[in-house]
């Protein structure tokens, strides 16, 4: 496909970036998933090659960690802590409200492609739980309410941040 | 007139951001501090006065007009004022010495730091050789705060006893268990203290190139993190010839990528040469064949940086803190369903109790506590007749409990311990790396198992299938991933069975109470 090789040739320069540093995979994977929004299989091969590793190699580490996506994601990404602090202050409701009222299920993006829900064990929030994270952001104490207008916020045109 | 809010993620996530554009709109430019670790107050405003650091909180952007009102005429008539901040009980009963500066000013303020005492360890440390350095750490007797509570100083002579031409410090930033956010809230109000505990690491033990190895879940920590290792650089306390000594340490971050697995050491640092995270068999020892092979110290965020402490003040006066083997202080982080959740740092020691109740004010939904969960996932859930141990390693141990990073978490009683023990498989099933059989497909059994006993099938059989199934995990998996999931299983088990067979009348709902 086209936009895999057009992904292929774009990834050289971050390649270069990483070739010679120790454990450079893992900041590599990072970088273009900064830079494409996910990791696409079709450069696999170059970042095999760059960095002397086989393709099996790479995959399996794409596919170890949760944070690698293999497939575009929406606009945003809304995660929703599943972690216990969060559940005991009923993270379990939340996430099943945030699932009817954006119609995906978690690893989902919304029909419109705007937002990807994924799962999250532990924002480090949890004195004031339950916790979402969206895109960058982190939000604490979000009910069913607050959800609803985060999600508001973020399909408005340009609205005023946060 | 200083005022503060803080950029640390709590206080972001709780709207300080816009607390801080309405300072700005009003003609105030804020510093922005790092937090107190009350995160109940927050976002928690402080004024410096003629009366001292006074707080207002929690705050949000349309309190901000009547709280410089009163500013002007009497700051006591305002609902969210709170005194002095350091006299706040929460604040002011607590032995804070990893977190003596948090919150006091700008985090990446290298000055700030400087003349709050910082690099004052890393001077001393200067003037000594590596063994000096260590037998200081030796007699602290500071253990690890990862959760493993292994002494620091062995861990750190048998780096320095390796003959190697390189040698690493390890950061584990990878604060993954429910419940903690010690490790953050260094790094997001101190990040200093952690570098300097760092770059002592390095000249104790020889070592030039160290990693912090960051949780992807931490966009804040990981923004200052780097602003301060920047200014280190710049200010000669980090890279080559460290204050004209002769003695180099470099340091980076390393970001994780989702992975809970990578908390643990070995797995951290197969991350780190960048590959899978999966858990290395030990021998060989990361001390002797770590990072890329080479002789590494894996430590936590704390100990590190009670590292910079004990090079401060003398290792005599950490060791002064604590009872039994556990010296020093605790980073005690009070989370979950609770009023007044925050850090709370205290000599070892305290009881469950105390801190459940006396800082945390009981449930912030005002209903009874049933269970608390200390040190994150795979720690035990503990009922009320088990709130009166002390804080303490060898204590928790004593209990079949554990005490780990020191992470607290209060359900109250509408929480479904038969679903809190089915999660604690099912979390198994996420996040085991994969390698020891007992870990990856027991806990997809165990998910299965507990799903069955709560369902009333063959009830008796599974549930002596589950204790099989839990012993085959704890005795054969080579981390605490698969060797101490059946910890919070079985507590469950045994203290809170009854939620196990709450379905059997009819029409009852899982767990509804």
């Amino acid at each position: 496909m086209e936009i895999g090789a057009q992904n292929t040739a774009d990834i050289s320069h971050l390649v270069t970036q990483y070739r010679a540093v120790p454990g450079g995979l893992l900041p590599l994977l990072h970088a273009i998933q900064a830079e494409l929004g996910y990791v696409p299989d079709a450069t696999v091969p170059a970042i095999a090659t760059g960095l002397n590793l086989s393709r099996a190699e790479v995959h399996g580490v794409i596919s170890f960690y949760h944070d690698f996506k293999t497939h575009p994601v929406g606009q945003h990404t809304v995660q929703i802590c599943r972690a216990e602090a969060c559940q005991s202050m009923g993270s379990r409701q939340l996430e099943a409200h945030a699932k009817a009222l954006l119609g995906v299920d978690y690893h989902e993006t919304t029909e419109d492609g705007a937002i990807t829900l994924e799962p999250v064990y532990c924002l480090g929030n949890c004195a004031c739980s339950p916790s979402v994270r969206i895109n960058n952001d982190i939000y604490a104490r979000v009910d069913a309410e607050r959800f609803d207008d985060l999600m508001a916020d973020i399909s408005a045109p340009a609205g005023e941040p946060k | 007139m200083s005022i503060y809010i803080p950029q640390d993620t709590t206080a972001l996530a709780l709207g300080a951001d816009a607390v801080a554009r309405a300072l700005q709109a009003a003609g105030v430019e804020p510093v922005r501090n790092g937090s107190r670790g009350m995160f109940w107050l927050e976002p928690l405003l402080e004024v410096d006065t003629e009366d001292g650091r006074i707080g207002f909180g929690p705050v949000t952007n349309k309190d901000i007009p009547g709280i410089l009102d009163a500013l002007e005429t009497d700051v006591s008539s305002h609902h969210l004022y709170l005194g002095q901040v350091e006299s706040i009980d929460y604040l002011s009963s607590q032995q804070r010495l990893t977190y003596a500066r948090a919150g006091l000013g700008d985090p990446v303020c290298l000055y700030n730091y400087q003349a709050l005492n910082g690099f004052v360890g890393l001077s001393n440390a200067l003037q000594m050789d590596g063994q000096q350095i260590v037998d200081q750490v030796k007699d602290s007797g500071l253990r690890g705060r990862g959760g493993a509570a292994f002494p620091a100083g062995i861990k750190w002579q048998t780096v320095l006893d390796c003959a190697s031409e390189q040698k690493y410090i390890v950061c584990n930033a990878d604060e993954g268990d429910s419940g903690t956010f010690a490790d953050r809230l260094v790094m997001e109000a101190d990040p200093y203290q952690l570098i300097e505990g760092m770059c002592i690491a390095g000249l104790a033990v020889g070592a030039t190139q160290g990693y912090i190895y960051l949780r992807s879940e931490y966009p804040v920590a990981h923004r200052l993190l780097n602003i301060a290792i920047e200014r280190a650089v710049a200010a000669n306390f980090l890279g080559d010839n460290i204050q004209g000594s002769g003695k180099s340490f470099h340091l980076e971050v390393r970001l994780g990528a989702g992975a809970y697995i990578c908390g643990e050491e070995t797995s951290l640092l197969e991350s780190l040469e960048g590959k899978r995270g999966m858990v290395r068999a030990k021998p060989p020892l990361p001390a002797i064949e770590g990072l890329f092979g080479k002789p590494t110290v894996v430590n936590n965020v704390l100990t590190l940086a009670a590292i910079s402490t004990i090079l401060e003040q003398g290792a005599e006066a950490y060791q002064n803190f604590g009872m039994g083997r556990s010296r020093g202080t605790l980073a005690i982080q009070l989370a979950g369903n609770i009023k007044r959740g925050g850090l709370i740092e205290l000599a070892f020691g305290v009881t469950l109790r105390e801190v459940v109740e006396d800082y945390g004010q009981g449930t912030h939904s005002g209903r009874p506590i049933r269970a608390i969960q200390v040190g994150g996932p795979l720690g035990a859930f503990l009922p009320e007749s088990q709130w009166d141990t002390p804080m303490d390693y060898e204590a928790f141990a004593a209990i079949k409990a554990m005490i780990g990073h020191g992470g607290i978490v209060v359900f109250d009683d509408s929480a479904d311990m038969a679903a809190q023990a089915r999660f604690a498989m099912e979390f198994c099933v996420v996040e085991s790396c994969g390698k020891c059989t007992p870990c990856r497909i027991g806990s997809v059994r165990g998910v299965e198992v507990i799903d069955r006993i709560v369902a009333n099938e063959n009830r008796d059989d599974n549930l002596i299938l589950l204790h099989e199934l839990c012993d085959t995990m704890e005795l054969g998996s080579l981390c605490a991933m698969g060797g101490m999931t059946p910890f919070p299983v079985r507590s469950a088990l045994t203290h809170f069975q009854e939620d196990f067979f709450a379905q059997d009348a009819a029409g009852a709902s899982p767990g509804g109470k």
